[in-house]
C-alpha cells in the first residue's frame, strides 16, 4: 500500500448469487462506483467509495457471487483470488462483508463457515431482513453470532434507513487501523468438508432461528403460471414477442434520429470543409464511422433494460428452466436463449448479453453462433435482392413468395446456429466437461429502478468505450481502403474503382467467381465489412449510381439487369453466413479477450458462406437460372 | 430445523429424486452419484449438490416440471427452490414423507 491510502480500509462484499449483494453495494456506495475489468479477464470489477459518518474513507469492492471459494467459473475464480490475495493486481481486502439473504440462510451460512477459514476479519450482513420478518422468520442475532463465531448485523438494502446499523459497524471498523494479514487456512473443500459445513450451518440455524421461512406465497402463485408446462411457455413466448417488438420498433425512431443526425453532421462537414481528402476523412471516416456505432445504442439500451428487469425480477433463471431441454438438444445452455434472441436485433448486444452464462464453454459456443442469427442489418440487403429478383407471386393462396424467401433466410440462420452449436458440442468440445444445469430459482422481487438505471448506464458506457474504440478504428481502416489511392485527375469512373478496396476486390474475384460473384460484388464486400447494410450503398457506388443509399430501388433495377438469378440467390446465401461485420468481430475480441475466437468465428462463418453460396449457385445454374 | 429421525429414514423406502413426480414430498436420505456425467466427475456433482444445500436430512418437494419430458425439475430444498435436471437428480436418494404427516401448504 502507498502512504496516501494507508488509512483506507479495503472491504470486500462476498455472498451467494441472489443474496442482494449488488443492491447493498449500490446502497453503500451510491453513484460513487467504478466498473472496470480485472486484468486479462472479462470479469467486471465493481468498486466504490464510502465515506463513513466520522469521515473515514472505505474502499468497497463487490465480488462476483459464489457458492464456494472453489472457483467453478472465471467470475468465481476472481472472487477466490481476491479474497485469498492471490491476484497480483489487487491487494487483499482487509475485511469481508459476507452478505446473506435472511430468507435463505442455509446456503449462505455454509459459505460463511467456509470463509472463516480464510481468517480475515468478517461481518455477516443478514440482508432483506424486512422480507424475512414479514414471512415470520425470527432470528436471534446475538445467538447466531455466538454460534457462528462471526459478528452479524441486519440490513434492508432497498429501504431508506435500512442500512444504518451496517453503516455504524463499518464506521467502527474504519476507525481502527487495518490489522495484520493472517495467513489463510483455506483449502479446497472436499465433499466431506462441504457436508460437514452444511450440517454445521443447519445446526446454527436450528439454534438461532425460531422458524424457517415459509415459502413466499407470491412466488408460489406466480410460478404456478410462469412455470406451468403450457402457460409458462405461452408467457415466455409473449414476453419474447414484446421484447423483440420493443428492440425493433421502439428503437427505430431513436435510431433514425441518430443516423439522421450523423448524416446531417456529415453533410454539414462537407459544406464547411474544402472538398478533398480531409473532407472525405471527416465525413466518411470519422462521422459515419462513429455514427455507425452509435446507431446501435438505442437497441442496446432497450435490450439491456429488458434483461436487467427480468434478471432483477428473478425471471431469467425461470426462462432458462423452461428452455433448458429445447436449447440442450443443440448443446446450448438454457441461459443462451436471451442472448441468441437479442442477436436478431444485432449480434453486438447479443454477444454482450452472453455474460449471463456463467460457464465459459457454453458462453463461447453462444458467442460463436450469435452472428448467425439474422440481425437487422441484413434486412436492407435481403429486401433489396428479394424485391429485385423474386417475383411477388402468391403461394398456396395466402402467402407471398417474397415473404416466404425472407422467412427461409431467417430459418436458415436459426437452423445453422443450432447445427453449428451441435457440431461444436459433439466434436469440438468433446474433451471438456458439460457442466450440469443446476441453478437457484430465486423468489420474485420488484426491481429497484435506481439500480436498474445505474446498471443500464454502466452497460451503455461499456459499449461506447469498448466497442467504440475498436469499431471506430476498423471504420477508419475501411475508409482508408476504400479511398486510397486517389483517382487520377479527370477520371470518370467512381473513385472506389481506383482504391485498395477495388484492388483487393479484383484480386479476390477469381476466388469468388465459382460462387457467381463478379468483381463489382467483390469490391462492394470490402466496405460491407463495416456493416452489412453498407454493401447496398457500396453496390450503388461501384455501379456508379448517384446517392447510393436513397436510391435503393434504383440499385435494385440496376442489379436485376446485371445479375443472373443464380448470382442473386448465391448472394443471399452468402449473406446468411458471411462474417460481414467488423463491429461484431471487434465485440467478440473484447468479450473473449483475444483474437483466437475472432479468427475461429470469422473462418467458420466464411467457409459456411462460401459453401452455401457455391451450392446455391451451382444448383441454380443446374435449374437453368443462370 | 431439526435433524431427521434416522430410524424413520431407514424405515422409509428410498427412491431417486430423478424418478419422482411433481408434488413429491420427502427427505434426502443419501447422495449417491452413480458415475461421471459428460466429463464432470461424480465427486464434482456431489459437491455442487451440497453447495446448493442438498444434504442428507433436507426436506425436498418437487414444485414444477419442465415442458419437455418433464425435465428439468424445480425442487424446494428446505427454504430454497433449485432447478436441476432429472439426470443429476438421480443421485439424490429420497424417502417419501408419511402423507398424513405432511404439513406443507
Amino acid at each position: 500500500m502507498t502512504a496516501i491510502d494507508v488509512n483506507d480500509w479495503r472491504i470486500a462484499l462476498v455472498g451467494t448469487p441472489n443474496c442482494g449483494k449488488t443492491a447493498l453495494f449500490n446502497a453503500l456506495t451510491g453513484s460513487r462506483q467504478k466498473v472496470a475489468n480485472y486484468a486479462g479477464v472479462t470479469v467486471e470489477r465493481k468498486s466504490g467509495v464510502l465515506h463513513t459518518a466520522s469521515g473515514h474513507r472505505v474502499d468497497l469492492i463487490d465480488l462476483p457471487g459464489t457458492y464456494s471459494l472453489r472457483g467453478r467459473s472465471p467470475d468465481e475464480d476472481i472472487t477466490r483470488d481476491v479474497i485469498l490475495g492471490k491476484l497480483a493486481s489487487e491487494s487483499p481486502p482487509d475485511f469481508l462483508l459476507c452478505v446473506a439473504d435472511a430468507t435463505n440462510l442455509r446456503v449462505a451460512l455454509r459459505l460463511v463457515i467456509e470463509l472463516k477459514r480464510v481468517r480475515r476479519p468478517m461481518l455477516l450482513v443478514l440482508n432483506m431482513i424486512d422480507i424475512a420478518r414479514r414471512r415470520g422468520v425470527d432470528i436471534d442475532l446475538d445467538k447466531l453470532s455466538a454460534e457462528l463465531g462471526v459478528p452479524a448485523v441486519t440490513s434492508t438494502a432497498v429501504r431508506r434507513g435500512g442500512i444504518d446499523d451496517l453503516l455504524r459497524r463499518i464506521d467502527d471498523i474504519a476507525g481502527k487501523p487495518t490489522g495484520e494479514i493472517v495467513a489463510s487456512e483455506w483449502t479446497t473443500p472436499a465433499v466431506s468438508d462441504l457436508r460437514a459445513a452444511q450440517r454445521e450451518a443447519d445446526r446454527v440455524i436450528g439454534a438461532a432461528v425460531s422458524e424457517p421461512a415459509k415459502p413466499d406465497t407470491w412466488t408460489t402463485r406466480v410460478d404456478a403460471v410462469l412455470l406451468h408446462p403450457v402457460w409458462g411457455m405461452v408467457a415466455l413466448l409473449l414476453l419474447l414477442f414484446v421484447m423483440f417488438q420493443a428492440v425493433f420498433a421502439w428503437a427505430e425512431p431513436a435510431m433514425d434520429l441518430i443516423s439522421g443526425g450523423f448524416d446531417a453532421l456529415g453533410a454539414f462537414s462537407a459544406t464547411v470543409l474544402p472538398e478533398g481528402l480531409l473532407q472525405s476523412f471527416v465525413q466518411n471516416g470519422v462521422i459515419s464511422g462513429v455514427g455507425s456505432v452509435l446507431v446501435f445504442l438505442p437497441q442496446i439500451l432497450i435490450l439491456f433494460l429488458f434483461i436487467l428487469l427480468l434478471e432483477d425480477l428473478g425471471y431469467m433463471a425461470r426462462a432458462a428452466f423452461l428452455m433448458d431441454r429445447i436449447m440442450g438438444g443443440a448443446g446450448l445452455h438454457g441461459r443462451a436463449f436471451i442472448p441468441l434472441l437479442s442477436s436478431f436485433a444485432c449480434a453486438i448486444p447479443g454477444i454482450m448479453a452472453t455474460r449471463v452464462i456463467d460457464n465459459k464453454r457454453d458462453r463461447l459456443t453462444t458467442i460463436m453462433v450469435a452472428p448467425l442469427m439474422t440481425c437487422s442489418a441484413r434486412i436492407p440487403v435481403y429486401t433489396l435482392i428479394i424485391a429485385a429478383f423474386v417475383p411477388n407471386k402468391p403461394v398456396l393462396g395466402i402467402l407471398g413468395l417474397q415473404g416466404l424467401v425472407m422467412f427461409g433466410l431467417y430459418a436458415a440462420g436459426i437452423f445453422s446456429a443450432l447445427a453449428v452449436s451441435f457440431v461444436a458440442n459433439h466434436f469440438f468440445w468433446r474433451d471438456s466437461a458439460t457442466p450440469p444445469f443446476m441453478l437457484e430459482l430465486p423468489d420474485y422481487k420488484l426491481p429497484q429502478l435506481r439500480s436498474v438505471l445505474m446498471n443500464l448506464y454502466q452497460r451503455a458506457m461499456a459499449f461506447l468505450k469498448r466497442a467504440g474504440t475498436t469499431i471506430f478504428s476498423m471504420m477508419v481502416l475501411i475508409w482508408f481502403l476504400a479511398s486510397f489511392p486517389r483517382p487520377p485527375a479527370g477520371a470518370t469512373e467512381p473513385a472506389i474503382d481506383f482504391s485498395l478496396a477495388a484492388m483487393i476486390g479484383r484480386w479476390i474475384e477469381p476466388v469468388l467467381a465459382p460462387i457467381g460473384f463478379n468483381w463489382q460484388i467483390s469490391v462492394a464486400l470490402i466496405p460491407g465489412m463495416a456493416a452489412r447494410e453498407v454493401a447496398v450503398a457500396s453496390l450503388g457506388t461501384v455501379y456508379a449510381i448517384e446517392g447510393g443509399n436513397e436510391a435503393a430501388e434504383q440499385v435494385g433495377h440496376m442489379l436485376a439487369g446485371q445479375w443472373s438469378f443464380a448470382t442473386a440467390l448465391a448472394f443471399l446465401a452468402w449473406y446468411v453466413f458471411a462474417p460481414q461485420c467488423a463491429s461484431t468481430l471487434a465485440v467478440i475480441k473484447r468479450e473473449t479477450g483475444g483474437w483466437r475466437w475472432v479468427l475461429i468465428t470469422f473462418f467458420y462463418m466464411l467457409s459456411m458462406a462460401y459453401l452455401a453460396a457455391f451450392v446455391t449457385y451451382r444448383v441454380a445454374l443446374a435449374m437453368g437460372w443462370g | 430445523m431439526s435433524d431427521p429421525d434416522t430410524r424413520t429414514l431407514e424405515a422409509m423406502q428410498t427412491t431417486p429424486l430423478g424418478l419422482a413426480q411433481r408434488g413429491f414430498c420427502g427427505r434426502v436420505s443419501a447422495i449417491m452419484v452413480g458415475g461421471d456425467h459428460l466429463g464432470v466427475s461424480a465427486n464434482e456433482i456431489e459437491r455442487r449438490l451440497l453447495e446448493l444445500g442438498i444434504v442428507e436430512g433436507a426436506s425436498v418437494q418437487i414444485l414444477h416440471e419442465g415442458p419437455i419430458g418433464r425435465d428439468p425439475i424445480a425442487v424446494r430444498v428446505n427454504g430454497t427452490t433449485i432447478a436441476l435436471r432429472r439426470r443429476e437428480a438421480m443421485a439424490i436418494m429420497v424417502g417419501e414423507h408419511d402423507r398424513a404427516a405432511k404439513t406443507v401448504p
